[in-house]
């Protein structure tokens, strides 16, 4: 176990440095740096001064050490747009979200769990065909128009939900998050639902799927035999055993969640990451752009450290050691 | 990119004559319905120039002040517009006849590019193993747990907009599902004894991969590219949505639906509606066929 838990760390470790190195290469190589770094505004001399202070006239090789090194002290630059280090402002916007994304994975946990339990139950039944056709929908829906019909339907035609913007906040633990309050949670709705869109599809076929196999199986049988209710049956021990495979693939989509939020963010104005790096790149603030891609691959591989580690302790057939 | 396509170039495998692939293929009702759709769909993107009422992007056929017109209603120069007018005074139906073309294109020739690049790393991944398919399976891993829509953001954060550019980024974020599904067959395949077979004959290496392992593994790669088309579109779209996609001179469906995201909040609909509902009924008919496609070639699930 510590063994791999080493390897992987290492692993993970060399994947930063792949990452951070395309990206040092696609700003220093392809971009020009002296554009990117240093503000449109600045005179010749500022920008000879800085050249020299950024290291710029120094070999690649030696500028990418510098650049890692700034890295790992935390300092990724700063935004030409807010004047801030970029660091610090996507570190602000991320409460909002993260929040964003746990509401799209409840959403999609309380939807899809009844619906793929149903549809697995009763295969046959016009309502289970209805609700898998609705979940080849749900893949093929184009997220970002779906939004759009959401605004327009609830927010202008029928004036129920705000359409745009994350409402009333509460500060907990230094951070500003908007479930705590009514208005945070209209706002919220839609753009949750929107982004469950996706993973309301794939819950209801992997609960489906699950429940199908399940059901089949020798001790589901002898439940039955032995007289139990259906009910019983049903959420003891069929339930409980396709939530594990469920938990672990809507656990593993929780980073694309994140990823995919900025197509939620930019719809619903959310003032999330997402939207800041749109916004960022439009306005071509590439500091930003850089320190939110470094902190994503981290998140990313932390994710899938963490899942790895999650899966060898939950099943014990899963040999770490054996991996190829 | 005809959608008859998927008939013709179906894979001569031995045990799957042609015909009961066509049979089993018209088993679903759906299927043939999405074969239909898309078919009427790429046809309507490829004649666009010669039945679009109106060239959306002539401006001496816009008239500014048929802007934002309702569906049905008859312009200045009395042309009905049956979807409405966008902002410009552009004919929202000829526009999406022309955005399709752009999709198409897109969706189309990145799914061909990456399939053309995937399958041949996953082919010499395969053939090759050790070391090489090592470095390349490590690369698809990569790739893979990597969002498609941030790699894709990313790319054309550096490259810029453009048709090309948004060709490229796809291919990058694509080519890895072509590499692992080739990779997953021709292992499967290569210890076969049609190979051994080809081996002892003395046949040169690029002879029996090209020719003898990679008909082989073309069921699950037909399979895979037909989403991946369906896949890329939605990405596209979704790309130019959030305005790093294609010019503004060349809209696709995505641009067209952006377009009407500012004209929405005042209830103007249609700008935004109709572009949306061309692009689902693509995205659906495309998923319809690859899944059907999926059951029939799939040897695991033959009855």
């Amino acid at each position: 176990m510590t063994v791999f838990l080493l390897r992987r760390l290492l692993q993970a470790v060399g994947v930063v440095l792949a990452m951070s190195l395309l990206v040092f290469l696609g700003v220093y190589a392809i971009g020009d740096p002296v554009e990117i770094l240093i503000s449109p505004e600045a005179d010749q001399i500022e920008r000879e001064r800085a050249v020299k202070a950024l290291g710029l006239d120094l070999p690649l090789w030696q500028q990418y050490l510098v650049f890692l090194g700034r890295a790992l002290q935390g300092d990724l630059g700063r935004s030409f747009v807010f004047n801030e280090p970029a660091l610090r402002l996507i570190l602000q916007r991320m409460p909002a979200t993260l929040e964003l994304a746990f509401g799209a994975t409840i959403v999609a946990l309380l939807i899809g769990l009844p619906l793929g339990l149903y549809a697995g139950l009763r295969p046959k039944s016009a309502l289970s065909q209805g609700i898998m056709a609705g979940s080849i929908l749900g893949f093929s829906l184009p997220t970002f128009w779906v939004g759009l019909m959401l605004i327009m339907v609830f927010a202008v035609q029928l004036g129920w939900l705000p359409s745009t913007g994350r409402g009333e906040t509460v500060e907990v633990l230094g951070m500003r998050w908007s479930f705590l309050t009514r208005d945070g949670l209209a706002h919220m709705a839609m753009p949750a639902l929107n982004l469950a869109l996706f993973k309301i599809s794939l819950v209801i076929r992997l609960t489906r799927a699950g429940v199908r196999e399940t059901m089949l199986m020798d001790y589901v049988k002898f439940a039955r035999a032995k007289g139990l209710s259906p009910a019983r049956v049903t959420f003891v021990h069929v339930f409980k055993n396709i939530l594990i495979p469920v938990v672990t693939v809507v656990g593993l989509e929780f980073g694309g969640t994140i990823a995919f939020s900025v197509v939620t963010e930019s719809v619903f104005a959310w003032p999330g990451m997402g939207k800041l790096i749109i916004d960022s790149i439009n306005v071509l603030d590439r500091p930003v752009m850089v320190a939110y891609l470094m902190i994503i691959v981290l998140l990313f591989i932390t994710i899938n450290l963490v899942v790895d580690i999650t899966y060898s302790v939950l099943d014990p057939r899963v040999r770490l050691e054996g991996k190829a | 990119m005809s959608s008859t396509a998927a008939g013709s170039i179906a894979p001569p495998r031995v045990e799957t004559p042609f015909r009961r692939f066509v049979a089993e293929f018209a088993e679903s009702k759906l299927a043939l319905f999405g074969l239909l759709l898309f078919t009427i769909i790429a046809l309507v993107a490829i004649l666009a120039p010669w039945i679009a009422p109106q060239n959306p992007y002539d401006l001496a056929q816009l008239d500014i002040m048929d802007g934002r017109l309702e569906p049905g209603s008859v312009g200045g120069a009395g042309f009905t517009y049956w979807l409405g007018t966008d902002d410009q005074g552009r004919d929202m139906l000829s526009g999406i006849m022309y955005g399709l073309r752009i999709s198409l294109l897109v969706g189309a020739g990145s799914a061909i590019i990456a399939c053309l690049v995937g399958a041949s790393l996953g082919m010499i991944a395969a053939y090759a193993g050790g070391r090489t398919d090592s470095l390349i399976m490590r690369l698809v891993d990569l790739q893979l747990s990597f969002p498609a829509i941030l790699a894709a953001l990313m790319i054309l954060a550096f490259l810029g907009k453009g048709i090309l550019n948004v060709v490229i980024a796809l291919v990058v974020v694509e080519w890895a599902y072509y590499a692992r599904t080739v990779r997953g067959s021709a292992l499967v395949e290569r210890r076969r004894e049609y190979i051994e077979a080809a081996q002892c004959l003395a046949l040169p290496t690029r002879r029996i991969i090209f020719r003898h392992l990679l008909p082989n593994c073309l069921p699950p790669l037909i399979v895979v590219a037909t989403m991946q088309v369906a896949r890329a579109i939605a990405l596209e779209a979704t790309l130019s949505f959030l305005g790093l996609g294609v010019p503004i001179t060349e809209p696709s469906l995505g641009l067209l639906i952006a377009n009407g995201y500012e004209y929405m909040l005042s209830g103007k609909y249609w700008i935004s509606f109709y572009p949306g509902i061309a692009l689902l009924v693509t995205i659906v008919s495309i998923n319809l066929v690859g899944d059907q496609l999926r059951d029939v070639l799939n040897p695991r699930l033959k009855r």
